[in-house]
């Protein structure tokens, strides 16, 4: 019988063959045709762990460090180790309660998994890291101590210009498209963001393998495929730190700006705003702290008024007026006019603070003696020239001259979020004026009034462009790179020489030159007068208005100063800010002339290091502040009262006013307990109320008012 | 007695000894793989009895000299005792009920001492020779369906045991005797319908019920037409076309949800939906809740984990593999079962499409070789004994190796010869030698 079956046995070893085939051509597609497995096991089974190199060091024109890395300590711990740990001693040494450790553990697990390691305290003060260190064999298994680097700042200047670094947050990541990773630092402000890309180095990658439970188990390939890092590169700098430091002790508790730039070069020597902050605050362990403290203060301590403070650029404006007219020939030099105290050209008259006879008899006496009249006048012949044929072309060939000046645009310097200042287009007048305006109408733009609004940084750069007679370089920080190569493009716009205004004859620069000499020697600020050298200058008193509850009302002036010496071969040229202080000559002009005098003779006189002090310690902060931030923070009180229906807010609130009313007695908060409901106020009508420095961070709480007032009504 | 033992020695087929040695080495080689950990001494490991390299050696050595006895054996005591050997198998399969202690889910192994037994897995041996010894009783006439009842019966108690002992893999082990039957002469239909029964099922777990019927309905229809075309027009000659139809509407419609709610177990019912790539219908698991409680079936888990990571390790070893020890797959456990069930996965890792495809070539030359082997006896004991050990080779490696790279539902059987395990690897060497033997005495015919 079997006989008639044998056939089977070939049907049998088919099935198996077919069996085999059917497999072998499985395997073919999972092993040769598709790399998606490749993929899957090394996300599977290799851990990519960043090596961070440390950031590249900013110096000084003289080679100093502006800022530095040091080392600071986490806290490490590793979950699935940390078993049989003594908690409560733990939690004493770190000064927290069982809970927060608790939930600190959770999230460490959260966020790693358990057998990976997390932070467990990020940057350890002095005195915690001391005490764990001492008593690192009691912290048992699990947990340890890993260095970081954080900045450093030697001289404790420059926060403002060099900025601080930050945790990426998700828009950054997102943006990068997948080249930053969460828990990576990048600069988040000023020259650390700019620069990211040279300071930062390049992140090396160790490659790691873990197994099914996340544990490292050793070095993939014994680390050959790694990538080492690359330390970031160090910039040069134009920045003085002996001048930087003076400027900021000079700013000391006033509102305001300095900008001392370099002529030639455009480099920037010295940039202060003022209120402004110790910059090791934001990089040590009380950096969040401190962050929100600064953050929550209306004065805006982190705001940089230097390239965001915008200004009415007042009398500084007058050596540009006088310029622009004697281009377009309607002044000449011997032009004069008679003021007696105000110009009666336009319908309301234009005040002047000289009365006497012949204080603006030419222009160089105009410049020194700063007569509005003449400057409103000059103005007027310039918009009005009828060569143009009629002011609203004259006033387009003003503003063509005063973008050469670089106002009205953001310079381009090398830091984040520049403001542009105002200058006006035609449109705008149209518009306002519906359509009807001449040049009485905006007649004090000639002494730098009206809409004109200007940064420190734009004034120091005009400056600078009157001191070269007609050139400027874009005002920047960074002299080199290390090791700069062709792919550094960065630093090719700074290297560009703008010959803007070249075409004004020398003549006229040398006019312009000699009256802002005479401002020093005999006009204004006679009080900023050095020795042996010749310093070009001009004061401004610019009118200040605010709206406080609801009230317009007019503040103490600005005091303002731009200067630029020696006058035959400028050096240095510097704008000085500040607010609600009074007259140019008062307390900007005295700054201005001890910031000259330091550069250019590397010293102080003995009877100018008394002036310095004197300044230095004077305080000038707006009265009003105190109240603008009393109503801030009970407002905000109020808004997470709102928010919550929690009292506590509104408690604390209570007990941190009795607190600083005790403590303080000058500042004149005031004492009433009860939280103020933020009354609505008017919007702001003219130009001349733009708050310009209100801090972005600070702005919800404007938002929120207009919110609040929209659900009102 | 010099001659004699040459003869011997020459009537032995070495080729398949060579081929067993070479497998068996893989197999150490694969278990060392996995389980060598960095900078242990090799050679102490090797013979220290610690790791699971070194046990599988001593495995090996111990079924050698098993190998060795049963070649010195008679080999008419086989076919002798064959009966008795089946008996005793049986009995092992009862004791296991009352005596069995739990090892990971199973209630198949007995236990005494330090030695565990596992008489389901061992009992392949025993109805592989009562099997061959039936089929070749001289009065036996296998056309009649009472034999082939006979001979389904002493292969299928076993696999019943095997069930209850929740053992299915093993269970379905027992249908590859099946093979033998066909060889011997059971009729082609019942094949091609176990086949169809298979192919319906398929398609009972791919499509919804209803579009199932539907598409039977139709099937059914277009050949009744052209039956009833075919057949003059008689009426009558469509009735068996009807009632196939009929009976393939109640196995889907009423026998699949039956035998997925109430004969699987949830895991089993979820692994099955994980090959095809579907989810469980819900009407199954809420069966499985009303039978077994909430307990038993409550959060469905990640069945298909083992599956997915043995397809990323064997896929990413590519062409020629990561090399041995190098494997990250296979070497941090990624891989659960991965020195038993899923070895396959570090040979593919680690040798890559070369040396799966190399494997399986010795497989299959292994098969091929059983085969020719069947068919040169002039016992039809022996043929059908070789018969029933290539059969169980063959669906050990398809369902193991279709298991790791997802073409088939995961059932825990070995890989023969590479698989660690003392157990399997004994029993296999059995299967193996006691055909060397048979084979020895091919010109013998055998009672």
């Amino acid at each position: 019988m079997s006989v008639f079956t044998q056939s089977r046995s070939y049907i049998v070893r088919i099935i198996f063959a077919i069996a085999f085939l059917v497999i072998i051509g499985r395997l073919f597609t999972l092993q040769v045709m598709s790399s998606k497995y490749q993929r899957l096991a090394q996300e599977n089974a290799i851990f990519k762990k960043i090596v961070y190199p440390p950031r590249g060091i900013i110096y000084d024109r003289k080679g100093k460090a502006l800022v530095t890395n040091t080392q600071m300590t986490d806290l490490m711990v590793i979950p699935s180790e940390a078993r049989g740990i003594d908690t409560t001693y733990i939690c004493q040494l770190l000064e927290i309660d069982t809970t927060e450790f608790k939930e600190r553990m959770l999230s460490a697990i959260v966020k790693n998994g358990r057998s990976r390691a997390s932070v467990f305290e990020a940057l350890l003060s002095p005195e915690k890291h001391a005490r764990l260190e001492e008593n690192s064999w009691r912290l048992g298994n699990g947990f340890y101590l890993q260095d970081r680097p954080v900045r450093n700042f030697p001289f404790s200047v420059g926060g403002h210009f060099v900025g601080y670094i930050g945790e990426v947050d998700s828009g950054i990541i997102a943006r990068s498209e997948g080249f930053y990773q969460s828990g990576d630092y990048v600069g988040r402000s000023g020259m650390e963001a700019s620069y990211e890309k040279v300071l930062m180095g390049k992140r090396g990658i160790q490659y790691w393998i873990k197994d099914n439970r996340n544990k490292l188990v050793g070095r993939f390939e014994n680390g050959e495929l790694d990538e080492q890092p690359a330390a970031g590169r160090a910039l040069n700098t134009y920045v003085d730190a002996e001048l930087q430091q003076l400027a900021e002790k000079l700013l000391q508790n006033k509102v305001g700006a300095i900008v001392a730039l370099e002529p030639q070069t455009g480099g920037i020597l010295a940039m202060v705003s003022g209120p402004d902050y110790n910059p090791n605050e934001l990089s040590g362990s009380e950096k969040q702290k401190n962050y929100s403290r600064l953050v929550l203060d209306v004065s805006g301590p982190l705001l940089n008024r230097a390239i965001k403070g915008q200004y009415p650029a007042g009398s500084t404006y007058k050596p540009l007026g006088a310029l622009i007219g004697l281009d377009e020939g309607v002044i000449t030099p011997q032009s004069g006019i008679g003021c007696s105290g105000a110009y009666y050209g336009c319908a309301r008259p234009v005040r002047c603070t000289e009365k006497w006879a012949g204080h603006a008899a030419n222009l160089r006496l105009a410049i020194a003696n700063s007569c509005n009249s003449f400057f409103s006048m000059a103005y007027r012949v310039t918009v009005d020239n009828p060569r143009m044929g009629g002011v609203k072309k004259g006033y387009a060939k003003w503003k063509e001259y005063m973008n050469h000046f670089g106002y009205g645009a953001p310079l381009g310097v090398d830091l984040p979020s520049e403001d542009k200042g105002n200058i006006p287009d035609t449109s705008v007048y149209n518009k306002v004026y519906r359509g009807s305006w001449n040049s009485c109408t905006n007649v004090t733009l000639g002494i730098g009034q009206d809409m004109m609004l200007v940064t420190p940084l734009q004034m120091a750069n005009a400056t600078c462009i009157v001191a070269n007679k007609g050139y400027y370089y874009t005002p920047h920080f960074v002299k080199d790179i290390e090791n700069e190569t062709k792919d550094d493009t960065l630093l090719n716009r700074y290297r560009r020489k703008h010959e803007v205004l070249t075409h004004i004859s020398n003549e006229d620069y040398e006019t312009v030159h000699a009256g802002m000499q005479d401002v020093v020697d005999a006009g204004t600020a006679r009080v900023a007068q050095i020795p042996g050298i010749s310093i070009c200058a001009k004061t401004g008193t610019a009118e200040n208005y605010r709206v406080i509850d609801g009230v317009r009302t007019k503040l103490k002036d600005n005091s303002m100063f731009v200067a630029f010496a020696p006058r035959e071969n400028p050096k240095i040229a510097v704008a000085v800010v500040v607010e609600n202080a009074g007259f140019g000559a008062t307390w900007a002009a005295p700054m201005a002339s001890l910031l000259i005098e330091k550069y250019l003779t590397d010293s102080l006189r003995p009877e100018r290091v008394k002036e310095v002090e004197r300044i230095g310690s004077a305080s000038l902060m707006p009265s009003w502040l105190a109240r603008e931030q009393y109503k801030a923070d009970s407002s905000r009180a109020y808004y997470y009262f709102h928010l919550t229906k929690d009292s506590t807010y509104i408690k604390k609130f209570f007990r941190r006013a009795a607190a600083t009313k005790k403590d303080t007695v000058k500042t004149t908060r005031p004492v009433t307990p009860k939280p103020v409901t933020p009354k609505p106020e008017a919007p702001p009508a003219a130009p001349e109320q733009r708050i310009g420095y209100l801090h972005r961070e600070e702005l919800w709480n404007e938002e929120w008012l207009v919110k609040k007032r929209r659900t009102l009504a | 007695m010099a001659r004699k033992e040459s003869s011997f020695s020459r009537s032995i087929d070495w080729s398949l000894v060579w081929i067993y040695l070479l497998l068996v080495g893989i197999g150490i080689m694969a278990i060392f793989g996995v389980t060598y950990k960095d900078g242990d001494p090799m050679v102490a490991t090797f013979f220290g009895f610690k790791t699971d390299y070194s046990k599988q050696l001593y495995y090996f050595f111990i079924a050698a000299v098993l190998g060795i006895f049963i070649l010195l054996t008679d080999s008419k005591f086989f076919p002798a005792t064959a009966n008795l050997f089946y008996a005793v198998g049986i009995v092992m399969l009862l004791l296991v009920f009352p005596f069995h202690s739990r090892v990971k889910g199973t209630e198949s192994i007995i236990r005494f001492g330090g030695f565990q037994f596992q008489p389901a897995d061992f009992c392949k041996v025993f109805v592989c020779l009562a099997l061959a010894k039936y089929l070749s009783l001289p009065d036996l006439d296998f056309s009649k369906t009472r034999s082939q009842l006979i001979a389904a019966a002493i292969t299928l108690f076993p696999a019943a045991m095997c069930l209850l002992q929740s053992e299915t893999g093993l269970a379905l082990v027992y249908f590859s005797f099946f093979l033998v039957m066909y060889r011997e002469g059971l009729p082609s239909t019942i094949l091609v319908i176990g086949f169809l029964v298979g192919v319906i099922v398929v398609c009972a777990l791919l499509m919804e019920t209803k579009v199932l019927l539907i598409v039977l309905s139709a099937l059914a229809i277009v050949i009744s037409f052209i039956v009833f075309q075919r057949n003059r027009r008689r009426i009558l000659s469509i009735v068996p076309v009807i009632f196939l139809w009929l009976l393939s509407m109640g196995f889907v419609g009423v026998g699949v949800p039956y035998f997925f709610k109430h004969m699987l177990k949830l895991y089993q019912v979820e692994r099955i939906f994980s090959t095809v790539g579907r989810e469980v219908p819900p009407e199954y698991i809420q069966a499985h809740r009303k039978e077994f409680g909430q307990a038993a079936a409550g959060k469905p888990k990640d069945t298909d984990y083992n599956v997915k990571q043995s397809k990323i390790a064997i896929g990413s070893g590519g062409v020629i593999g990561k090399g041995l020890l190098k494997g990250t797959q296979t070497r941090y456990d990624f891989v659960p079962e991965q020195r038993t069930d899923f070895i396959f996965c570090t040979i593919g890792e680690g040798f890559g499409f070369v040396g799966t495809t190399a494997v399986l070539l010795i497989y299959l030359l292994l098969l091929f070789r059983i085969i020719a082997m069947a068919e040169r006896q002039r016992s039809v004991f022996s043929r059908c004994y070789a018969y029933g050990v290539a059969a169980v080779f063959f669906f050990h490696i398809v369902i193991n190796i279709c298991m790791t790279i997802g073409l088939a539902p995961v059932i825990g059987i070995p890989l023969p010869f590479i698989s660690y395990g003392g157990t399997s690897l004994l029993t296999f060497s059995i299967l193996l030698f006691v055909l060397i033997r048979l084979d020895a005495d091919r010109q013998m015919v055998l009672r």
